[in-house]
């Protein structure tokens, strides 16, 4: 079972966001995919979670053709997306969240099961349940918004910049934390970042995007490695 | 009793409808954005409905649930056949924001036509169970009526319903997901267009009973509803268009008002008031009483 992109583009309009990209990710692994602002990661990650039309090329998870149908039918086939901004529904309270990613399961119990792994794996939630997500600091919220994805039980996880707007210490609190779901589990994770260097520092296979097109993949240590991506993505 | 309790009995009974059409409205407006000019004439259809059940069958306590299931079937086919399919055409580009509201109300218009048709454009009566005259206490009668006490019990029963099915149940977590943040829902999992066809159906239902409860001691005509739509939207104005506890909140102190105003003014001011208690709350509080932020994400 493996995340398999052939040939993927993906148009906003007139700009050509996605480019002719194909990759491999393979399962239990986790992949970071880096790159400048405006290099697609984002649309990447839409087009996967079925939020945003593909133009062109092929995606499956498995045997699921993730190019078809909408975000709601890709989550029942195990493909959780946690967008940009922290997305978790402010008005409704923390368990509601949570609850919310189980729903469609229409089992209370494996979805209790569920709420016990997420709350082990972010105690801080738990303290807060009967809050609204809106009172939560901007790192809970990230937790929050992840917890609401395991609640669905993925078997890919699609992150989409977890770090964005935290301290750095959050941060280094839930990179460790994807690490250890997906050392822990049978979990495969795709984690889109723009803070490449921690990313990588967790992540198997990093992939390198530049205006929708690949401009390095391999395993993560390597890229850390690499001169020439050092200096152009790291920034040292 | 005295004509000041009166008034406020008479006020909360009329309140009550309003605050049923003003939830009616918001469960429209916040699960799909759509200020539904066409709910006063699926709410008269849905009474007409009601009006043979008590024609056929002659019972009124029939009359309210079948009127209610026609509602929501109707809004549902609504949302599904015509708004559903408008939006997905017309979601980008300047007539997005003008196309729902010029198609609710030619659909208001089809509405009108319809029952012109088929029911004619005479006035029906729809007779309540109980009497409509007021009670009577030694030598005074005064204006508040079993027919009123009916009104109250019945709206306060399908509020405390919609109450439940909104904050215990999955439906109503998955309702109010897919009314705040549709993107993240279906993110979740929420099959969304059926959640929010569902939230359609719930305002038909809840439109329908606020017909079939203001029509006795009124008439029934293609028209006659239209009026409980204006008050039904400053109500909902008033609550935020956003709240449900706002519409129900909303259509009391409106239904206070124009029953205070009546009593203590004149009849003749009578439509005047809800606008000017509209624009002092916009004034005041521009989101409503219990409007949530300025804005929304999406």
């Amino acid at each position: 079972m493996s995340l398999i992109v052939r040939n993927l583009t993906v148009d906003h309009g007139a700009i050509r966001a996605i480019d002719n990209l194909s990759f491999i990710v393979e399962k239990r692994r986790l992949t970071a995919v880096i790159g400048a602002n405006g290099a697609g990661k984002s649309t990447l990650l839409r087009t996967l979670s079925g939020l945003n039309p593909a133009t062109e090329g092929k995606a499956s998870w498995d045997e699921h053709n993730l190019l078809k149908g909408k975000a709601e039918r890709h989550v029942r086939k195990g493909v959780s997306h946690v967008s940009e901004g922290k997305s978790v529904i402010p008005e409704l309270t923390v368990e509601e969240n949570l609850d919310l990613g189980a729903l469609w399961r229409r089992n209370k119990k494996e979805a209790d099961e569920s709420k016990k792994y997420v709350l082990e794996l972010f105690p801080r939630l738990g303290e807060r349940l009967k809050q609204r997500a809106d009172t939560l600091s901007g790192g809970e919220r990230q937790m929050l918004a992840i917890g609401r994805a395991l609640m669905s039980k993925p078997q890919l996880l699609l992150l989409d910049e977890p770090s964005l707007g935290l301290a750095p210490l959050v941060v280094e609190q839930i990179f460790q934390t994807i690490r250890d779901i997906v050392n822990s589990s049978s979990m495969t994770v795709l984690l889109v970042e723009q803070n490449a260097m921690g990313a990588l520092k967790i992540a198997d296979i990093g992939v390198v995007l530049n205006l929708g097109k690949i401009a390095a993949i391999g395993p993560a240590a390597d890229l850390i490695a690499d001169p020439a991506i050092r200096a152009a993505y790291l920034g040292y | 009793m005295n004509q000041f309790i009166s008034s406020a009995l008479i006020g909360f009974s009329q309140g009550s409808i309003y605050a049923l059409m003003a939830l009616a409205l918001v469960l429209v407006f916040r699960s799909t954005r759509v200020v539904n000019f066409a709910q006063a004439g699926q709410a008269m259809v849905s009474t007409y409905i009601g009006w043979e059940v008590i024609n056929r069958i002659e019972s009124y306590w029939l009359a309210i649930p079948i009127a209610a299931l026609g509602g929501a079937i109707l809004a549902a086919a609504v949302q599904t056949f015509l708004m559903r399919p408008l939006s997905k055409r017309t979601s980008q580009g300047a007539i997005a924001p003008v196309a729902n509201v010029i198609v609710t109300l030619g659909l208001l218009g089809v509405l009108h036509s319809g029952a012109a048709i088929i029911w004619g454009s005479g006035e029906k009566l729809l007779t309540s169970p109980v009497s409509v005259n007021g009670f009577k206490i030694g030598e005074n009668v005064y204006p508040f009526s079993p027919t009123d006490v009916l009104v109250i019990v019945t709206s306060v029963i399908v509020m405390l319903i919609f109450a439940f099915i909104f904050k215990q149940t999955n439906l109503g977590l998955a309702l109010r997901a897919a009314a705040f943040q549709p993107e993240i829902s279906r993110l979740a999992g929420i099959r969304v267009d059926r959640v929010q066809t569902i939230g359609w159906a719930f305002s038909g239902a809840a439109g329908a009973v606020a017909g079939v409860l203001i029509t006795p001691g009124n008439y029934l005509n293609p028209y006659s509803l239209d009026i409980l739509l204006v008050f039904g939207f400053v109500a909902a104005v008033i609550g935020g268009l956003d709240s449900l506890v706002g519409a129900a909140v909303g259509g009391i102190v409106l239904g206070l008002t124009l029953s205070f105003t009546s009593q203590y003014v004149g009849t003749a001011l009578t439509f005047v008031v809800p606008f000017v208690i509209l624009l002092i709350v916009l004034l005041v509080r521009p989101n409503g009483l219990f409007g949530g932020r300025s804005s929304r994400s999406a």
